[in-house]
């Protein structure tokens, strides 16, 4: 029963990864480039979906909604001032500048919402949601949070395969130049990529505060990381991988963390990862690419 | 007035002088070919005109619209299509992705009629629809990029090396559906290194050299022509 227990606290904590890491999987997969800012757009999600809701009063859904709309819209300013301007500047030049962005951010969160930790009140109670089995009672927003990874990630593999604009992001994906001969504005698609890979943080954002209920402006970097690790677990670029890589993590992390040590967790977490890479340096569903010269 | 005219351009990579001040222009339905060695300009000429490369001087001019400093992606909506060097048709992709990402800026309504031309020119890719590219041999992946690039519905295809690679027997096919191409109504700028198949069908050619054009002529002139039989025709 308790090793049931942990196993859906892992399903639901894997789930958040799995949708914060299929942001950095999609801006990979078609920017090919890390975005260390992602999981900071977590924690601004976090905190508007607060504000709004709490503060102005707009209820769950106003919140929800108003989080996604402002990580949107956020995910494209990043990508237009910082990283477009780097368009065929070297990677290292990208990564250094993402990383910047995730400073910036996390200093301007705590300037205006101060480093004082907000106690967060689950945006997602839902009774009807939650049920029993036998002693072990499973919450509104673990079943949610499972729910919504699931729908997340069928929503999205059917808009890559069966859209127009699906289709157009992985032809940018795989060569840029063919992708503009085809009349596919390259920029274009890369915006849309981040619009859609920041609303999804946003997502995560409430999901975890909710599950998690501490906000501070640092709340997303670790997130970040973790969910960062199960896109390169999973194998970076791949949208199943991301959600396999995601599920993986979260279990790993509960399941070290109940029966290994609590200090220890994210060394097996991360130690694992390793011998993976070793094994098949692709990611579990990565393509493994040959380069043509 | 000629459907294309390239007046004077000179594109630089880097520090690197790439082409020196190329002219030449097509005329609506013909097939014009440029030909030369390796690193003669060539490719880098067709990539200027279809805007992935943007010359430092000269001019472009399509259907009497001036085309330098529009990006590639806006260049495919005036009617211009590149099939490029090496194919690069999309791997993972679908036969059938891969022809309407080349109907991408058409409306969705028109792209059905297109589809069975192209499929009708080329039966294999109707065959081979649901497969991904990547599992195309190397003349169905040409077939595949001519396909993508008709898609646009072209009034100027041009065609970057199409017998690139390719087994002699598939070369002339691919020659033989360029030709077709060609009476159907589509105007043809072919770059090949395969001199002699590229002389043979166009209507008028032109030499480069270390990115400048230093021979032109009509197609037969040149296969004539003994400095250009010397240099690359084998004698």
């Amino acid at each position: 029963m308790i090793f049931l227990s942990h196993l859906i606290n892992g399903l639901s904590l894997g789930s958040i990864y799995a949708i914060i890491a299929l942001g950095y999987t999609m801006v990979y997969g078609i920017a090919k480039m890390l975005n260390f800012a992602h999981g900071d757009v977590i924690m601004v999600g976090g905190y508007i979906s607060y504000i709004v809701a709490h503060n102005l009063g707009w209820g769950a859904i106003g919140g929800i909604l108003m989080s996604i709309l402002v990580c949107t819209v956020l995910g494209v300013l990043i990508e237009g001032l910082a990283y477009k301007p780097l368009r065929g500047a070297s990677s290292l030049a990208v990564l250094i500048t993402a990383i910047g962005v995730s400073y910036f951010l996390q200093n301007a969160a705590l300037l205006i919402w101060s480093p004082d930790p907000i106690v967060y009140p689950s945006l997602v109670d839902l009774p009807w949601m939650s049920f029993s089995i036998g002693d072990l009672k499973v919450s509104s927003v673990t079943t949610v949070t499972v729910l919504c990874c699931v729908l997340v990630m069928a929503l999205l593999t059917l808009f890559i395969n069966k859209t127009k604009m699906g289709k157009a992001m992985r032809a940018v994906s795989e060569d840029k130049g063919a992708a503009q001969l085809m009349g596919i504005n390259v920029n274009g698609t890369i915006s849309v990529t981040f619009a859609i890979g920041s609303g999804l943080a946003a997502i995560a954002g409430v999901l975890m505060c909710s599950a998690y209920p501490v906000l501070t402006p640092t709340t997303g970097s670790m997130p970040g990381i973790k969910a960062f690790t199960a896109a390169v677990f999973g194998g970076i670029g791949s949208i199943p991988g991301a959600m396999v890589g995601g599920i993986l993590v979260g279990l790993l992390e509960t399941l070290a963390k109940a029966y290994i040590s609590t200090e220890l967790s994210d060394a097996v977490v991360f130690a694992v990862l390793i011998i993976i890479l070793l094994v098949k340096p692709a990611g579990l569903l990565g393509k493994q690419v040959t380069e043509k010269v | 007035m000629s459907l294309l005219k390239v007046d004077d351009i000179h594109v630089y990579y880097g520090s690197i002088h790439a082409i020196k001040g190329v002219s030449f222009d097509v005329e609506e339905g013909e097939i014009v070919t440029l030909i030369g060695a390796n690193g003669a300009g060539k490719s880098s000429t067709l990539n200027t005109v279809a805007g992935l490369l943007h010359p430092r001087a000269g001019s472009v001019e399509f259907n009497g619209k001036h085309l330098v400093g529009t990006p590639a992606h806006k260049v495919v909506k005036d009617g211009l299509a590149l099939c490029p060097e090496g194919r690069r048709v999309f791997l993972q992709l679908s036969v059938e992705e891969n022809l309407e990402m080349g109907a991408y800026t058409r409306p969705a309504g028109e792209i059905a009629d297109s589809l069975a031309m192209v499929y009708d020119q080329f039966p294999r890719l109707k065959e081979r629809y649901k497969q991904t590219a990547g599992t195309l041999s190397g003349g169905e992946q040409q077939m595949l990029a001519m396909g993508r690039a008709l898609m646009s519905k072209p009034r100027l295809l041009m065609l970057d090396e199409p017998s690139m690679g390719l087994a002699p027997i598939l070369v002339e096919q691919i020659f033989e559906i360029v030709e077709q191409l060609n009476k159907a109504g589509t105007t043809i700028l072919l770059v090949e290194q395969n001199a002699q198949m590229a002389l043979s069908i166009a209507h008028r050619g032109y030499v480069l050299e270390t990115g400048r054009v230093v021979i032109s002529g009509t197609g037969d002139e040149l296969l004539h022509n003994d400095a250009v039989r010397k240099a690359y025709l084998g004698g």
